[in-house]
C-alpha cells in the first residue's frame, strides 16, 4: 500500500481517480459502466435543418403577430399630449424667461402657455415634465449623491459621502441633501388651468403625492431624525443645495411630503436612463364617473419658469397622458412584434421551399454517392 | 578481522590522500561516512552534516509561504496580471468605474478559485509526505547498540539501517550486508520503472566474505561516490577501507528507495543518499505544461479581443471629447465638476475616460475564460479517464492522461510517429523457425498452433466487443481456450483481495503471467529436428559413458547441441518455480561477471573444484587439460591472494540435483510435457530471450536453474548439466550481443556462446577461409535470414567460440583490470567484450515473430482514413519492417514503395532529387487525373461531403500537396544524411508526398530529429507513439506524447502526456475524444468570445447615449458576476458534455477527424464571424428596450436591469442553438443559470436600501417582475436576436452542411447501407483471395497457416490470383517482369518464375562453386515456401528501387517499377554484373 503512495508516478500530479464514487478500489481500475462516466447519458440530439426548424418558424410568427397587433391596438388607445415651453423661438411665451441663464435669479418668471386638447381625457392622467438633452445618466452624475444621507442617517447628514463631493459642503457646512442629482433638482412649478367655454379658467387639481415609488418614499428616503414633527431642527447646521431657492425642508407644507420625503424630489432622484426622459409631475385623478378627467377644450399651462436648460440645448416639456397596462404610449413594442413576427414567418416560407427543393435532394445524394 | 588490525599509518595515508582528492573534486563526488563514528561529537563535525535528511517535502508551500508563493505563481499568467491591473485601477477617483472593492471580486474570485486547487493538490502531497515520513525502519544506534525503530525522516546519510524481507526502502542505501548466503538482495523496482521482475543486489565486495554478523560499530571505512543524479542505472564508486583498499561499487550494491525488498530475510546497509537526493526523487518531476494549438490560436484572439477593446476605449474617449467640447465654457449641470471642484479640459477627460472604459469594458477580455478551460480539461481527462473502452482488463490499466492541458490536440493531429516493436507489435516474442548449422527446421506445427490461437483470440475478441458488457468472460464456454479461463481467474482473484496492496501485487502477477501467455510457451517442436537433438544427446550421453571425447561427435550434431545450450544459458532468464517461495536468483551484471577475481579463477581451475562443477561425479572423466591449470595460476597469483585462498579448500556442498539417466522418450505432445514441467518458470529481460529459452525447453534442453555462477540445464538422456558460469556480457545496444562464458560439463572447455543480431554476429564470425563447412554454414544461413527477414521475423544469430585457458587467462586479466578501473571503466568494460567476442563459429539462426497487437491493422487504416499521415520509425531493419509494415496495412501491396538507401550524403542527394522528379513525373505533371484518381480511391475521399476538397487532408499552412499512393523505406543511415540540413527539405517533399513513411534502423535520436524536423518544417501537429526508452527522445519532442505501458518499462510512459495500455486505443482516443476535447473546447472558446463581446457591446451602445460618460446602465453587480456566475455553468456542461456526433458514428468515419485537423471548429473567421454576430445580437438587444422604453420616465437602473435578462435569456439561447446533444444536465444547468440570476437579483434588490451606491437597486426586480413590458421584452429580444444565426444553422445544415453535420444527419441512414458503400472499411484484401488448386501451394500447405494467414487470405493466392489486383496493364507482362528482376544464376532454374523478388532487393549472390546446384535448389525451394508463408510483400510488383551503390561508380541514382520493366530496361540493377563483393556490401547497407 505504501508502494502505491509512494509510486513516483501518482505523486507527479496526474489526475488520479478522484471523481465521483470512488469505488474504483474496491474493482480493480476498471471505470464504472455508468451512463455518465461512459458518456451515454440519455440526450435529445436537434439536428438544425431546414425541415426541423421549419415549424418553430411558423409557431414563432404565428405567436408573435398577434401580441403585436394586441399591443399596437392598447399603444393606440392611450392618449397623450405634449407641449415644449422651453421657450427657444421668439414667438414662444417662454422665451423671456428662458434668457435667464441663472440658478439663483432672485426675481421668479412665470410664462403662460395655452394649449387646446382634442380628446377628452377619460380616466386618470398623469402629467409629466420632460427634459431632452439632459444627460442625467451621466457616470459622474449618478454616482454623485449620497443614499445614505437620504435615508435620514445623521452622520451622513453631517458627514456626507465623498461621492458628493464637490456638491458635499458649503461654507464648512454640510450640503443636505448633498451630490449633483439633487443639486439640479427640476424646479419648476406648473399648474394647469381649464378654459371653461364659458370664460372662466378653472384650475385643475394637481395631485402631488403617488408619483414615486412607495419603496423609495417608505423605504429609502427618510428624513434625518425619524418622523419628528419638527423637521426643521433635524436639518440644523446643514446648508441647502448651492443651485436650490430654498433648503429641503421647505419644500412642501405638508409634512408627509417635505425633507427627503418630498415626492418631486424622490422623483427627481430616480435619475433617467435617457438623455430624453421625462418624469412624473402630477396626477389629475378622475373625480368622476360622468366627467371626462380632462374635458376637450382649452387649456392654459402656467409655468413658473425656474430651470434653465438652454445652456446645454435642452428641451423642457410638460406632457399629459393617460396610461394603460403596459406603460404610457408607446407603439414601438407592439411594432416590434408585428415585424418579428412576419420576418419569422416569411424565413418559415424560405425554409419550406429549401427543404422543398434541396432537403430531399442533398439527403438522398449523400446516401447514393 | 585482518583488516582491523591496518597499522594506523595506513590509513592516515588513504586519509591525506583522500582528503586531496576530495579538493580536487570537490564538486564530483560526495563522501560518505558513517555517522556511528560522530555520534559522540557535535553536529558541526559530521562530516554528512551538508547532506540532505530522509525527510521529503514535496509541497510547494508553508502555511507562511502559501499566500505570497501563489500569487506570485499566479501573476506568472499574463491575463491575471492585467485583470489585477484593471481592479487597481478602480482605485483611482478620476478613472474609477466600479466600487474599486467590487471591481476586486473577479480577479480575487479567480485567484482564488485557483489557489484553493493548488492548496488541496498540496495539502494532498502533505499528506502523503507526512505518510511516508513517518514510516518506520530500523536504524542502528550507537548508545542502544542495536537497530531501533526509527521513522523515514529521522534517517540521515552515514546510517545503518536493516531492512526486513518486504520492506520499502527508505533511502538510497549501499548493501553491506545480506541474510542471504549469496550476499544477495532482491528487490522489486516496479514503483521506480515498472519492471515487475525481481532484481538482484550484491553485497558489495569487501564485505562479501563476512561470515559473522555485519557490526555496524566495527565499520570504518569511507564511501566516496558519485553526486546525487537521477540516473537509475548508474551508480559509480568505491568504498576506502581503513587498510586503504579501495573497492569499487556499482549500482548493483545500491538499493534504491522505494523499491520493495523481497526474498531476502534481511539486510543491512549504510544510506548514501537520502530524502530528496534519492534516485527516485531526483526522477520524480512533475507534470510538464504544454500550450496546445488551440490555446495558441485562442491566444491570438484574446490579443484580438485586446484591440477591439482598445478600439472601443479609444471611441468612447474620443466621443467624450467632443462630447465635452460641444458645450464649451458652458458646463452643463450633469457634467460634475471633478471632486475639488476644478474643471477638467475635454482632452483630459477624454483621458481619464480612455482608463475608465478599460475598467468598464474588461469582460470583454473573458477573465473566466481560462479558468473555465481549465475546468472543462479536467473534466474532460475525467472522461477519458473513465472510458471502458480504453481501459485493458489484462493489464488492469486504463489510459493516463499525464498531461492535463491538451486534451484537445488530440483532435487536430496530423502526423503520427510510431514506433513499431511493443508498439504496432505486442513485444510478445513467439519462437517461429530456426536454421542450425545451415539446415532450416520450419516448425510448420508450430505455425498452425500459433494460427488456431489467433483464431482464438478473435473469436473472444468479438465476444467482448459485440456483447459489450452483457457476456463476461467467465461466461465463454469453456471449450473455447484455457487461456480464456485463466485470464479471467486472474482478473477475478484480484477483484476479491481486500486491500489495494493485495489487489496491486495481484495484477502484477497476472500481468507476469500475460508476459509470458501459453501461446509463447507452448512451441510445438520441429520433428526433423527434435530426431536430431534426441539422436545427439543420446550419442553424448553413450559417449560420456565410454569416456570418449566430444569431439567425436560428429559437427552438424554438436551444431544442434550447442545451438540449444546457447539458447538456453546465453541469456539472463532467472528460473522461478511457483511451489518456493519465489527464490529467484538473477544475474544482470553488464559486461560483468562471476568470476570475481583472478583468485576466484585460480580456484575455480583448481582440480578439487573440478569435480564439483559437473553434476555428475562418475563423469570426472571427461574433464581435461588439467594441467594447463596450473600454468595459469602461476601466471595469475596476485599479491592478496591469500584472503580468498582460504576458501579454496571449502568443499562445495554436494548438490542434490537429480538427473535422468532414463532414455526419454519422443515426445510429440508438447502439452502433456508442458504440463509436468509446467512449474517452472522463466523471468527474462526482454521477450525474445524467453521465448528463446521456451523453444529450447520444447526440445527438452530446458533451463532449470541459474545461480550467480553457475546455470543449469537439462538435456535429454543426459540430464542436468552445471554450467559454471563464468562471464555474462550483457546485452546493450552498440554491440548488439550478448554472451555468456562458460566451462562447458562435458568437454571441459571454456566456452563462448554469443548471440545477437545477424549484422554483427555475421562480421565477427571466423574468416570463411578456415573451412568450407562453416563458410557453408555461413552463407546459407545468411540466406534463410534474408528469408527470415522477409517474412517479418526478428533474427538472432547463435555462435560459440572456444577458448583455450591460455586464451582466456589473457583475456580475464585484462578484463579484471577492467573492471576494476575507476576511470572511464564502462569504455573498459566495452573494449574487454569486444576482444572476447571475435573469431566465432556460427551455429544458427532463429526466427522469432514478433506479433501485431490486436486491432494494429484496423486501428492504422481507420486513423489512416482519418487523415493522419502514420511514420513508423524503427530500430529494426528494413526486410523485418517492410513486413510488419505490411502486415500492419502501413504499406499497401497495391501501392509503389520508394526505397532511399544511399551511402553518402551525395548520394542521398541524387536519391532525393531522383525521388522528387519521379514523383512529380509521375504524378503531379503528366496526368492530373490519374493522380486525382489515384488519391481518391486512396482517400476514400468521403464523397458525400461536397465541402471536403480534395486537398483536405493538408495543414492549412502548408501548400496543398497531393499524397500519392507511395510509401517511403529509408533505412537509418540514409536517413542521417537526409536530414542533414541541406537536404531536409528534399526529404520532406518526398516524404510528404507519400502516403507512409517507414523509417528502418534508426536511433532514438534521429527518431526525434525526424519529429522535429516534421513538426517545425510543416507545421503540423505531431503525435509520437512509443513504449521502449529509445522512444522517449521522439515522445518528448512531439506535440503529443503517447507511451503504451507496455512490457518495456515505464520510461516511456513517464514522458508520455498520455499513457495507453494498447495501441488500438489510439483510435478511440484521437477519433472520439480527441475529435470531441477539441470541437468542444472550440465551441467553447468561441461562445465565451461571442459572450462577452454581445455583453460588452451593450454597455458600448449605451455610451452613445449618456455622452461617453462611462455610465453602465447594467448594475456593476450584474456586469462583474454576469460571467462568473449567471452565465457560467451551462457553457462548462456544453463544454464538458457535448457531443457533435456520437462515439460509434466517429469511429466509423473515420473521416470526420479531419475537421479537427484542419480546425474547422475554430478558424479564424468564425471569430470575426462570431464577433459580427455579438454586435448584431448586442445591437437588437440594446435598441429593443431602448426604443420600448425611449422616452419614458424609466429610471437608469430599471432599465438596465432588464438588460441583464435579457442578454442572459439571449446568451442561453444562443448557447441552446449551438449545443448539440441535450442530456438532462444541459437543462439543468439552464434552469440553474436562470434560477440563479432571479434569485440573485431579488435578494439583492431587496437586501439593503441604501447599499450598492450608485445603482440604488432596491425592489427594482420586484417592480420589473410586476411589469407586463417587461416580460413582452424578454419574449420579443431574444428571438429577434437569435432569428439570423438560427435561420443560418437551419440553411447550413441543408444546403452545405459540414461533414460533421452529415454524420449526425446521415448516421442512422448510413449505417443501413454502409455495407458495401465506400464509407465502410473494408480491407483491400478481401477481394483478392481466390482460392488456388495449383500444386505448389499443396505442396507447401504445412508451412501455410501462418500467423497472419488469417487475416490476409491473400496467402492463398496462386500467381494469376496474385496479379489480379494489378490491373490489365500489368498481367499480360506479368512473368516477364518478374523475371527481370531476379538475378541472372536463378533465372536459369526452372522453378524461378515463383521465387519472387524480394521486395525488389538484389538477391543474394549464391556461390558459383561446386554447390551451386545443390544450393540454388536449396534456396529456390525456401524461397517457394517462404513465398507462401509471407506476408504480401511478395505480392506487391509495383515497387520502385532506389538504390545507390556503395562503391558509387554509377553516377546517376537508378529508380525502375516492375511494371516499367520493359520500357527502362538499363535500369534495372543486375546484381550479378557485380563482383560478388560488391553485392556483398549493398546488401549489408540495405539490410
Amino acid at each position: 500500500m505504501m508502494a502505491s503512495s509512494y509510486n513516483a508516478k501518482d505523486e507527479d500530479g496526474h489526475i488520479t481517480v478522484s471523481g465521483p464514487g470512488g469505488g474504483g478500489t474496491l474493482r480493480g481500475k476498471k471505470p464504472e459502466n455508468t451512463a455518465f462516466k461512459q458518456q451515454r447519458l440519455p440526450a435529445w440530439q436537434p439536428i438544425l435543418t431546414a425541415g426541423t426548424v421549419l415549424p418553430a418558424f411558423f409557431i414563432i410568427g404565428l405567436i408573435f403577430i398577434p401580441i403585436g397587433i394586441g399591443l399596437y391596438v392598447t399603444s393606440n388607445n392611450i392618449k397623450e399630449f405634449e407641449i415644449d415651453y422651453t421657450g427657444v423661438d421668439m414667438s414662444s411665451p417662454c422665451f423671456n424667461c428662458s434668457q435667464n441663464f441663472s440658478w439663483n435669479s432672485t426675481r421668479p418668471c412665470t410664462c403662460t402657455v395655452p394649449f387646446y386638447l382634442e380628446q377628452p381625457y377619460e380616466s386618470n392622467v398623469f402629467m409629466y415634465y420632460g427634459l431632452s438633452n439632459f444627460y442625467q445618466n451621466h457616470r459622474r452624475y449618478v454616482k454623485s449623491r449620497d443614499d445614505s444621507q437620504l435615508n435620514g442617517n445623521v452622520d451622513s447628514l453631517k458627514e456626507p459621502s465623498k461621492e458628493c463631493e464637490p456638491y458635499a459642503k458649503h461654507d464648512g457646512k454640510p450640503i443636505a441633501p448633498c451630490g449633483a442629482i439633487a443639486n439640479s433638482m427640476f424646479n419648476d412649478t406648473l399648474e394647469l388651468f381649464y378654459n371653461d367655454p364659458n370664460g372662466t379658467r378653472v384650475q385643475i387639481p394637481l395631485t402631488n403625492t403617488g408619483i414615486a415609488w412607495w419603496t423609495d418614499k417608505h423605504v429609502k428616503f427618510r428624513n434625518p431624525g425619524g418622523d419628528s414633527s419638527n423637521i426643521t431642527a433635524s436639518f440644523q447646521g446643514t446648508s441647502k443645495p448651492v443651485n436650490w431657492r430654498k433648503p429641503v425642508y421647505e419644500l412642501d407644507t405638508a409634512a408627509d411630503n417635505n425633507g427627503f420625503i418630498n415626492e418631486d424630489f424622490i422623483v427627481w432622484m430616480r435619475t433617467a436612463a435617457l438623455p430624453t426622459f421625462r418624469k412624473l409631475y402630477r396626477i389629475i385623478n378622475k373625480t368622476s364617473s360622468m366627467v371626462p378627467t380632462l374635458p376637450r377644450g382649452n387649456y392654459t399651462l402656467e409655468v413658473v419658469y425656474n430651470y434653465p436648460v438652454r445652456s446645454f440645448e435642452g428641451r423642457k416639456r410638460m406632457i399629459l397622458s393617460t396610461i394603460s397596462w403596459m406603460g404610457g404610449k408607446n407603439p414601438f413594442l407592439g411594432i416590434a412584434y408585428i415585424t418579428v413576427g412576419s420576418v419569422c414567418f416569411f424565413l418559415g416560407v424560405v425554409l419550406l421551399i429549401i427543404h422543398h427543393k434541396c432537403g430531399n435532394r442533398s439527403n438522398s445524394a449523400d446516401i447514393s454517392n | 578481522m585482518a583488516r582491523e588490525t591496518e597499522d594506523p599509518g595506513m590509513a592516515k595515508a588513504s586519509k591525506v590522500k583522500r582528503q586531496r582528492k576530495k579538493k580536487t573534486k570537490e564538486n564530483k563526488t560526495r563522501t560518505v561516512h558513517a555517522n556511528l563514528l560522530y555520534d559522540n561529537a557535535k553536529g558541526e563535525e559530521n562530516p554528512n552534516r551538508h547532506y540532505a535528511n530522509n525527510k521529503i517535502k514535496t509541497t510547494k508551500y508553508t502555511v507562511l509561504s502559501f499566500l505570497p508563493k501563489n500569487l506570485f505563481e499566479q501573476f506568472h499568467r499574463f491575463a491575471n496580471v492585467y485583470f489585477v491591473f484593471i481592479a487597481l485601477l478602480n482605485f483611482v477617483p478620476v478613472v474609477n468605474a466600479f466600487q474599486p472593492e467590487l471591481a476586486l471580486a473577479p480577479v480575487v474570485f479567480i485567484l482564488s478559485v485557483t489557489a484553493i486547487k493548488d492548496l488541496w493538490e498540496d495539502y494532498r502531497r502533505h499528506r502523503s509526505d507526512k505518510e511516508i515520513n513517518h514510516m518506520d525502519c530500523l536504524v542502528y544506534s550507537r548508545a542502544e547498540r542495536s537497530y531501533v525503530e526509527k521513522y523515514w525522516k529521522e534517517v540521515r546519510v552515514g546510517d545503518f539501517i536493516r531492512l526486513r524481507c518486504n520492506e520499502i526502502l527508505p533511502a538510497d542505501v549501499l548493501l553491506l550486508s545480506s541474510s542471504d548466503p549469496d550476499r544477495l538482495c532482491h528487490i522489486e523496482t516496479a514503483t521506480l520503472d515498472g519492471e515487475t521482475n525481481l532484481k538482484q543486489r550484491q553485497v558489495v565486495r569487501s564485505f562479501f566474505d563476512l561470515d559473522c554478523d555485519f557490526d555496524p560499530i566495527k565499520y570504518n571505512s569511507i564511501i566516496e561516490c558519485e553526486k546525487p543524479n537521477n540516473d537509475l542505472n548508474r551508480f559509480r564508486g568505491y568504498i576506502i577501507h581503513r587498510s586503504g583498499r579501495r573497492d569499487a561499487l556499482y549500482k548493483e550494491n545500491l538499493l534504491l528507495r522505494g523499491c520493495t525488498i523481497r526474498n531476502t530475510e534481511e539486510a543491512v546497509g549504510i544510506v548514501i543518499y537520502a530524502g530528496h537526493e534519492t534516485k527516485a526523487m531526483l526522477n520524480n518531476n512533475g507534470p510538464r505544461y504544454k500550450r496546445s494549438k488551440l490555446e495558441r490560436q485562442m491566444n491570438v484572439d484574446v490579443f484580438w479581443c485586446v484591440i477591439i477593446l482598445l478600439v472601443m476605449c479609444l471611441f468612447a474617449a474620443v466621443g467624450h471629447g467632443l462630447w465635452m467640447f460641444q458645450y464649451g465654457d458652458k458646463r452643463p449641470v450633469f457634467d460634475v465638476l471633478s471632486p475639488d471642484g476644478t474643471d477638467l479640459s475635454p482632452i483630459m477627460s477624454a483621458i481619464y475616460l480612455f482608463l475608465t472604459m478599460i475598467i468598464v469594458f474588461q469582460v470583454l477580455i473573458p477573465i473566466s475564460l481560462f479558468v473555465s478551460i481549465e475546468i472543462v480539461k479536467i473534466c474532460q481527462v475525467y472522461f477519458i479517464h473513465q472510458d471502458m473502452e480504453l481501459y485493458d482488463e489484462e493489464t488492469d490499466s486504463h489510459l493516463q492522461c499525464r498531461a492535463l492541458n491538451i486534451t484537445e490536440d488530440l483532435g487536430q493531429m496530423q502526423y503520427i510517429f510510431s514506433d513499431k516493436t511493443g508498439t504496432l507489435t505486442e513485444n510478445k516474442m513467439v519462437f517461429r523457425r530456426c536454421t542450425v548449422a545451415g539446415v532450416e527446421y520450419s516448425h510448420d506445427a508450430n505455425a498452425r498452433r500459433l494460427a488456431m490461437y489467433q483464431e482464438m483470440d478473435s473469436e473472444e475478441e468479438e465476444c467482448t466487443s459485440h456483447g459489450g458488457t452483457l457476456p463476461r468472460r467467465d461466461s465463454v464456454t469453456s471449450h473455447q481456450s484455457a487461456r480464456v479461463v485463466l485470464r479471467s481467474q486472474s482478473t477475478k482473484s484480484h477483484r476479491r483481495t481486500g486491500s489495494r496492496a493485495e489487489a496491486k501485487r495481484a495484477s502484477i502477477l497476472s500481468k507476469h503471467t500475460a508476459f509470458s501467455s501459453p501461446m509463447e510457451k507452448d512451441i510445438t517442436p520441429d520433428p526433423q529436428l527434435l530426431d536430431k537433438v534426441n539422436e545427439c544427446s543420446s550419442q553424448m550421453d553413450f559417449m560420456r559413458f565410454h569416456s570418449q571425447p566430444m569431439s567425436q561427435l560428429p559437427s552438424d550434431l554438436a551444431d544442434v547441441i550447442d545451438f540449444f545450450i546457447a539458447l538456453t544459458i546465453c541469456n539472463t532468464v532467472v528460473v522461478s518455480s511457483p511451489n518456493q517461495p519465489r527464490q529467484k536468483v538473477r544475474v544482470r551484471f553488464e559486461l560483468k561477471s562471476p568470476v570475481k577475481t583472478i583468485e576466484d579463477f585460480i580456484k575455480r581451475f583448481t582440480p578439487s573444484r573440478l569435480t564439483s562443477g559437473s553434476n555428475n561425479s562418475s563423469s570426472s572423466s571427461l574433464i581435461t587439460n588439467r594441467s594447463s591449470n596450473k600454468g595459469c595460476s602461476s601466471m595469475l597469483s596476485s599479491p592478496s591472494a591469500e584472503s580468498t585462498l582460504t576458501k579454496l579448500d571449502e568443499e562445495q556442498p554436494p548438490r542434490d540435483l537429480e538427473h535422468n539417466f532414463g532414455p526419454v522418450l519422443p515426445c510429440y505432445d508438447g502439452k502433456a510435457w508442458n504440463l509436468e514441467e509446467g512449474e517452472l518458470r522463466y523471468e527474462a529481460e526482454s521477450p525474445d530471450e524467453a521465448a528463446l529459452v521456451y523453444a529450447a525447453r520444447a526440445y527438452k534442453c530446458s533451463l532449470v536453474g541459474r545461480l550467480p555462477d553457475q546455470v543449469t540445464m537439462e538435456l535429454p538422456h543426459l540430464g542436468k548439466l552445471n554450467f559454471e558460469l563464468l562471464h555474462t556480457l550483457g546485452f546493450d545496444s552498440t554491440r548488439k550481443r550478448m554472451s555468456v562464458v562458460v566451462r562447458h560439463p562435458l568437454t571441459d572447455q571454456i566456452t563462448v556462446y554469443t548471440k545477437g543480431a545477424d549484422s554483427v554476429i555475421m562480421d565477427l564470425i571466423k574468416p570463411p577461409d578456415t573451412g568450407k563447412r562453416q563458410k557453408k554454414i555461413v552463407n546459407r544461413t545468411q540466406n534463410y535470414l534474408n528469408l527470415y527477414a522477409a517474412d517479418g521475423l526478428r533474427t538472432l544469430c547463435i555462435a560459440k567460440k572456444i577458448m583455450s585457458k591460455e586464451q582466456y587467462a589473457c583475456w580475464l586479466q585484462h578484463h579484471l583490470e577492467a573492471e576494476t578501473a575507476i576511470q572511464g571503466r564502462e569504455e573498459l568494460l566495452f573494449e574487454s567484450a569486444l576482444r572476447l567476442e571475435t573469431n566465432l563459429q556460427l551455429l544458427g539462426a532463429t526466427g522469432i515473430e514478433d506479433r501485431l497487437q490486436d486491432g494494429v491493422p484496423e486501428t492504422i487504416a481507420s486513423l489512416r482514413k482519418a487523415g493522419l499521415q502514420i511514420w513508423v520509425l524503427t530500430g529494426d531493419k528494413q526486410e523485418t519492417a517492410v513486413n510488419i509494415a505490411y502486415a500492419c496495412k502501413l504499406l499497401d501491396p497495391e501501392e509503389e514503395i520508394l526505397t532511399l538507401n544511399a551511402d553518402s550524403q551525395e548520394a542521398c542527394a541524387l536519391l532525393l532529387e531522383e525521388s522528387l522528379h519521379y514523383i512529380q513525373a509521375k504524378f503531379l505533371c503528366s496526368s492530373t487525373d490519374q493522380a486525382a484518381k489515384a488519391f481518391h480511391s486512396n482517400f476514400t475521399t468521403f464523397e458525400i461531403y461536397p465541402s471536403s476538397s480534395p486537398s483536405s487532408s493538408s495543414s492549412s499552412h502548408t501548400p496543398p500537396f497531393m499524397v500519392h499512393r507511395l510509401g517511403l523505406v529509408i533505412d537509418g543511415r540514409t536517413l542521417a544524411y537526409a536530414l542533414d540540413k541541406s537536404l531536409e527539405d528534399k526529404f520532406l517533399a518526398v516524404a510528404r508526398s507519400c502516403r507512409s513513411v517507414l523509417c528502418c534502423r534508426s536511433t532514438p535520436l534521429q527518431k526525434s530529429m525526424v519529429v522535429k524536423l516534421v513538426r517545425n518544417k510543416l507545421k503540423v501537429m505531431t503525435l509520437a507513439i512509443g513504449d521502449g526508452a529509445n522512444d522517449v527522445s521522439m515522445i518528448q519532442v512531439a506535440d503529443v506524447g503517447v507511451g503504451i505501458s507496455g512490457q518495456e518499462g515505464m520510461q516511456a510512459v513517464m514522458a508520455s502526456d498520455f499513457a495507453l495500455p494498447r495501441f488500438r486505443y489510439l483510435q478511440k482516443l484521437l477519433l472520439v475524444h480527441g475529435h470531441w476535447c477539441y470541437s468542444r473546447l472550440a465551441n467553447m472558446i468561441l461562445y465565451f468570445f461571442y459572450k462577452n463581446a454581445m455583453f460588452v457591446a451593450l454597455i458600448f451602445w449605451y455610451q452613445f447615449y449618456c455622452g461617453f460618460s462611462g455610465s453602465a446602465m447594467i448594475d456593476q453587480w450584474y456586469l462583474i458576476f454576469f460571467n462568473l456566475m449567471f452565465s457560467a455553468f451551462p457553457q462548462l456542461i456544453t463544454g464538458t458534455l457535448d457531443k457533435d456526433v456520437s462515439a460509434e458514428t466517429l469511429q466509423q468515419l473515420p473521416q470526420l477527424y479531419v475537421n479537427g485537423q484542419n480546425s474547422e471548429e475554430y478558424k479564424p473567421y468564425m471569430f470575426w464571424m462570431n464577433m459580427i454576430d455579438a454586435f448584431y445580437q448586442s445591437l437588437v438587444c440594446f435598441f429593443i428596450p431602448y426604443f420600448a422604453y425611449a422616452d419614458s420616465d424609466v429610471d437608469l437602473f430599471t432599465w438596465g436591469t432588464p438588460f441583464t435578462t435579457l442578454a442572459l435569456f439571449t446568451i442561453l439561447v444562443h448557447l441552446g442553438i449551438e449545443t448539440k446533444t441535450w442530456t438532462w444536465m444541459n437543462w439543468l444547468s439552464i434552469a440553474f443559470s436562470i434560477a440563479l440570476f432571479f434569485t440573485v437579483a431579488l435578494c439583492y434588490n431587496a437586501s439593503c436600501p441604501t447599499c450598492y451606491s450608485p445603482s440604488n437597486p432596491y425592489w427594482t426586480m420586484q417592480r420589473l417582475l410586476q411589469d407586463p413590458l417587461f416580460y413582452l421584452l424578454c419574449v420579443i429580444t431574444p428571438v429577434a436576436a437569435l432569428l439570423p444565426r438560427y435561420f443560418y444553422r437551419a440553411c447550413q445544415g441543408t444546403l452545405f452542411p459540414s461533414p460533421v453535420q452529415v454524420g449526425r444527419q446521415n448516421i442512422l441512414s448510413l449505417s443501413r447501407v454502409k455495407v458495401g458503400s465506400p464509407l465502410s472499411p473494408k480491407p483491400p484484401f478481401l477481394s483478392l483471395a481466390k482460392p488456388s488448386p495449383k500444386g505448389c501451394n499443396i505442396k507447401d500447405q504445412r508451412s501455410f497457416p501462418s500467423s497472419r494467414a488469417s487475416q490476409e487470405p491473400v496467402l492463398q493466392m496462386d500467381e494469376r490470383g496474385r496479379r489480379s489486383p494489378l490491373g490489365p496493364r500489368d498481367s499480360e507482362k506479368g512473368l516477364s517482369d518478374l523475371c527481370t528482376l531476379v538475378p541472372t544464376e536463378i533465372d536459369t532454374l526452372p522453378y524461378t518464375k515463383d521465387a519472387p523478388p524480394l521486395s525488389g532487393e538484389p538477391w543474394p549472390p549464391s556461390t558459383k562453386d561446386s554447390e551451386c546446384l545443390d544450393k540454388t535448389l536449396e534456396v529456390s525451394d525456401v524461397s517457394l515456401s517462404s513465398w507462401i508463408t509471407s506476408t504480401p510483400v511478395l505480392a506487391q510488383t509495383d515497387s520502385v528501387q532506389l538504390n545507390l551503390p556503395p562503391d558509387g561508380d554509377s553516377q546517376c541514382a537508378k529508380y525502375t517499377r516492375n511494371s516499367e520493366e520493359r520500357l527502362k530496361p538499363d535500369h534495372t540493377i543486375h546484381p550479378a554484373q557485380r563482383t560478388e563483393q560488391a553485392v556483398e556490401q549493398l546488401l549489408h547497407t540495405t539490410l
